[in-house]
């Protein structure tokens, strides 16, 4: 009701500008902001950032695939060498989620098929100490290991019972990290787990796992991919709403990821508790890179540019508004690129070495900043940003 | 959100003077100031029927604006930076299993030896509300059965079963014997408005089976409680004790036939009795506790607070691996309680509506508001800011009331009697069924709808409850109706 009410007085008095306008000699030629301009170029970044995220998670199934069949100590290092790949691409499709899109929009969105986080290792296979604990161990509850099994347990009985997704197949490649943080090693899961008559249990069911977990990933993308395409359902959508509302969308989604996600969940959460498993991707050691890749995918939605594609930015926008405040965002911005940077590798060892720590702790205070200042961007523009 | 409310009111002059600034004449834009002035003035006169300005914000400033299944998961807004970061780690450690020791997940292992959920939100799924088993032998459902004796310990509390102690848990570590499972039947309860129409409800029967540690007590008494809501607690710790005793009427001075009087229950930090705040039958004097007792009871997880396990007989659970002493230190209590205080109120939906200011004029004329109280103004609260002096709108008054013997549990606790039970706050009740998919209230969780927890109310409440059923049918709706916009 209130933003109904600020939508009349806005009218009102642009009316009431206009007839003003009309009454001065020199009439003034009101240039409205090129919204829709940044919208259809956010529209552009999505679908090809989602193409791209498609395509290696093509390439990841692929050379999964060809583990399953010939499971080699080479093919497993392959696998895992194409999930690091996989992961880049997906990492910055991160900064459409929370925009009320197609990728998270309710419990039934793909996000939580894709990207669940944290998970219960042991709802999925043997933990230390455990031998027969997960889906794969237990024959007589899940006789079958299919795709609509898996798919079908994911997040059943609480939300770290994440049977599916990215974190899935990381866990089945890597294993839990059960090194120290200063040893900078991650997973030491034996390739041989895959391996008939080799470690472990099951190894059969493994494998079937791991290839299921592979193909949904592909057809989960795809649904992102027939949502953003030129005749895509949500893209029609979106480039049909009230512009406000995109904008809107847009710009808290990137400020939610920037300071609730990443700034608060990600990483202040694991610098508190100086727990391996609160990290992201605790056991392949690869956080570093999504708390990189997902800073990125907040500069590319804020400066307009993804690849090949770039257009119309939210910073061209807000600065042409409000010189300052565009100047202060984009410096914001740059320092945030800086701090993260500037954080060791793994994240294990950066959030629990007593040296390496104030690093973090000031890459979430930037970030924290960052997302208040796209909350006041979207005050340059006349636009109520939220941060979920 | 009060901030946010005021940025989006002066994005138009924010536009306006950003579209003037080419002009580069400063008249027009003090015409314009003042065109903007009046059109905000006109904006104020707008004062929705009911007079109360402001009542879409049920939390004051905490209030929050998302409707969907988060509705209860979102942090109140006008956190400082620290208690914003806070936050997240007090949500980690509530909303993520706790698994057994010992474990790779250090900072959060001990769960058990005997608990009833894995994780808080086990329990308060999406920071929501509970409900009973809908099988038998369902876990995880969100509701638990309070066991005690008669009479009161040496704090004025309840005295435990000697051999199942405070609480049935229905769950246990490898290795350890679960300690009881429970089957619930119902009876069905029939009745009829003034104008006719029938009603049906439900009276659950709870059954205790397969008991494992020897024979539970002749005279038990048996409570089982839904895990509620997790919005807007640290409102109602800052509320000063003067304002609540304020709403007392104990020996019913007005005739009204209502008489809330306060819980006054062990505080186990400071050594002494305070007033009760939390709990269905105001048993816990803060959140802290509250917190601590429910790690302890639901999870198996010890804390300075509540440092013994609660050990079934005859097994030496100093010889199980335990997951540190405590399990739970200091700062991650703190955590989970600052998490705990601070979750957003969503705001009202629809509350302009004619029809739900009419079903809130028959709300209170009807009394309901003499206990669910709808507006209060907190105190200070001792640590967080944000929850200080906010104009809150809870529906609640936080006190004991008899509710009659059809929902008694015969189970007294401290001053409590087996009839009585505190008010509990309303809001959010429309977004229960969004948020959890079920829409199960009381203290049981024996209602199936808000219009069969009406019809449940007797003692203190009985009047009330009649006058309710001698409404007309599209009077009980817009009753419920409003309801659900809370």
């Amino acid at each position: 009701m209130r933003i109904i009410k600020a939508y009349l007085l806005l009218s009102i008095c642009t009316i009431t500008l206009l007839s003003c306008s009309d009454d001065d000699s020199n009439p003034i030629v009101v240039t409205p902001l090129n919204k829709s301009g940044v919208i259809e170029n956010y529209a552009n970044i999505v679908y090809k950032n989602y193409q791209d995220a498609k395509t290696d998670a093509v390439s990841l199934k692929t050379v999964i695939d060809v583990f399953v069949a010939t499971p080699t100590d080479a093919n497993f290092t392959a696998a895992k060498t194409a999930w690091k790949t996989a992961r880049e691409s997906y990492g910055t499709t991160e900064a459409f989620r929370f925009a009320n899109g197609p990728i998270d929009i309710d419990d039934n969105a793909p996000e939580g098929l894709l990207n669940s986080w944290p998970l219960d290792e042991n709802y999925i296979d043997y933990v230390d100490g455990s031998a027969n604990s997960g889906i794969i161990n237990d024959l007589a509850t899940y006789p079958t290991i299919s795709k609509s099994v898996l798919e079908g347990l994911n997040t059943q009985g609480g939300d770290a019972n994440v049977s599916v997704g990215y974190h899935a197949i990381e866990f089945l490649l890597w294993g839990q990290d059960l090194t120290i943080p200063s040893d900078l090693l991650a997973g030491q899961r034996p390739y041989t787990d895959f391996v008939d008559g080799g470690t472990a249990a099951n190894q059969g069911r493994r494998r079937d796992y791991l290839a299921a977990c592979a193909e949904l990933l592909v057809d989960h993308l795809q649904l992102m991919i027939n949502e953003w395409k030129p005749s895509g359902n949500y893209r029609a959508t979106f480039l049909a709403e009230n512009p406000d509302t995109a904008l809107k969308n847009i710009l808290g989604a990137i400020a939610t990821l920037s300071k609730s996600e990443l700034a608060g969940e990600r990483m202040f959460v694991t610098y508190t508790n100086q727990n391996q498993e609160d990290e992201h991707s605790c056991f392949s050691d690869n956080t570093h890179r999504d708390i990189r890749l997902n800073l990125q995918g907040i500069a590319n939605v804020y400066r307009g540019s993804y690849s090949s594609v770039s257009g119309v930015s939210l910073e061209d926008i807000i600065t042409s508004t409000n010189p300052t405040l565009g100047a202060q965002i984009t410096a914001t911005l740059t320092l945030a690129e800086t701090s993260i940077e500037a954080t060791a590798t793994p994240f294990d060892y950066a959030i629990t070495d007593a040296g390496q720590r104030p690093l973090v702790a000031t890459a979430v205070t930037t970030l924290q900043t960052l997302g208040d200042k796209f909350v006041e961007g979207g005050v340059a523009l006349g636009i109520n940003v939220t941060i979920q | 959100m009060f901030e946010v409310v005021k940025a989006e009111e002066f994005a138009p002059l924010l536009l306006l003077i950003l579209f003037y600034s080419n002009m580069k004449k400063l008249s027009p834009i003090l015409f314009l100031l003042s065109i903007l002035l009046s059109c905000s003035k006109d904006d104020e006169v707008y004062i929705p029927q009911g007079g109360d300005t402001n009542e879409q914000f049920s939390g004051g400033e905490t209030t929050t604006f998302d409707f969907s299944q988060n509705a209860f998961s979102l942090q109140a807004p006008n956190l400082n930076t620290q208690e914003g970061l806070d936050f997240f780690v007090g949500n980690s450690l509530f909303n993520q299993n706790w698994v057994t020791a010992p474990a790779s997940t250090t900072a959060r292992d001990g769960l058990g030896p005997l608990f009833n959920a894995h994780s808080c939100s086990g329990c308060h799924g999406d920071d929501g509300r509970g409900r009973p088993p809908l099988y038998t032998g369902e876990v995880d459902h969100g509701s638990l059965l309070r066991l005690s004796i008669f009479g009161t310990n040496d704090n004025g509390g309840a005295i435990n079963d000697p051999n199942y102690g405070g609480q049935l848990q229905d769950q246990s570590i490898q290795n350890i014997d679960t300690e009881a499972a429970f089957e619930i039947s119902y009876q069905d309860i029939t009745g009829q408005y003034a104008d006719g129409t029938s009603y049906a409800l439900q009276k659950p029967i709870y059954h205790i089976t397969n008991l494992m540690y020897g024979p539970i007590a002749n005279d038990i008494n048996v409570s089982p409680r839904v895990a509620n809501q997790m919005i807007g607690l640290g409102l109602l710790e800052a509320i000063d004790e003067n304002t609540l005793l304020s709403f007392t009427d104990e020996n019913d001075s007005n005739n009204d036939g209502i008489s809330g009087r306060p819980n006054y229950v062990w505080d186990v930090a400071s050594n002494s009795t305070k007033i009760g705040r939390f709990g269905w039958k105001a048993n816990q004097p803060n959140l802290r506790q509250q917190v601590a007792g429910a790690f302890n009871g639901d999870m198996g997880i010890t804390s300075t607070l509540f440092p013994d396990e609660n050990c079934p007989p005859g097994v030496d659970c100093n010889t199980l691996p335990n997951g540190g002493s405590p399990e739970i230190p200091d700062n991650n209590l703190s955590h989970v309680t600052l998490y705990s205080s601070t979750l957003g109120v969503p705001a009202r939906r629809d509350w302009d509506v004619t029809e739900i200011q009419e079903g809130k004029a028959l709300f209170n004329q009807i009394n309901c508001n003499s206990c669910h109280i709808p507006k209060i103004v907190t105190g200070n609260h001792p640590t967080i800011d944000a929850l200080s002096n906010q104009i809150i709108r809870p529906y609640t008054d936080l006190l004991l009331h008899d509710m009659g013997d059809e929902l008694s549990d015969n189970r007294a606790d401290f001053l409590a009697t087996g009839n009585e039970w505190r008010t509990p706050p309303l809001w959010g009740i429309g977004l229960i069924e969004t948020v959890n998919g079920h829409n199960r209230l009381l203290h049981d969780g024996r209602a199936r709808n808000i219009e069969e927890a009406i019809l449940w109310h007797g003692g203190e409440a009985e009047e009330s409850k009649l006058e309710f059923t001698n409404l007309d049918a599209s009077k009980r709706e817009k009753l419920i109706a409003f309801l659900n916009t809370l």
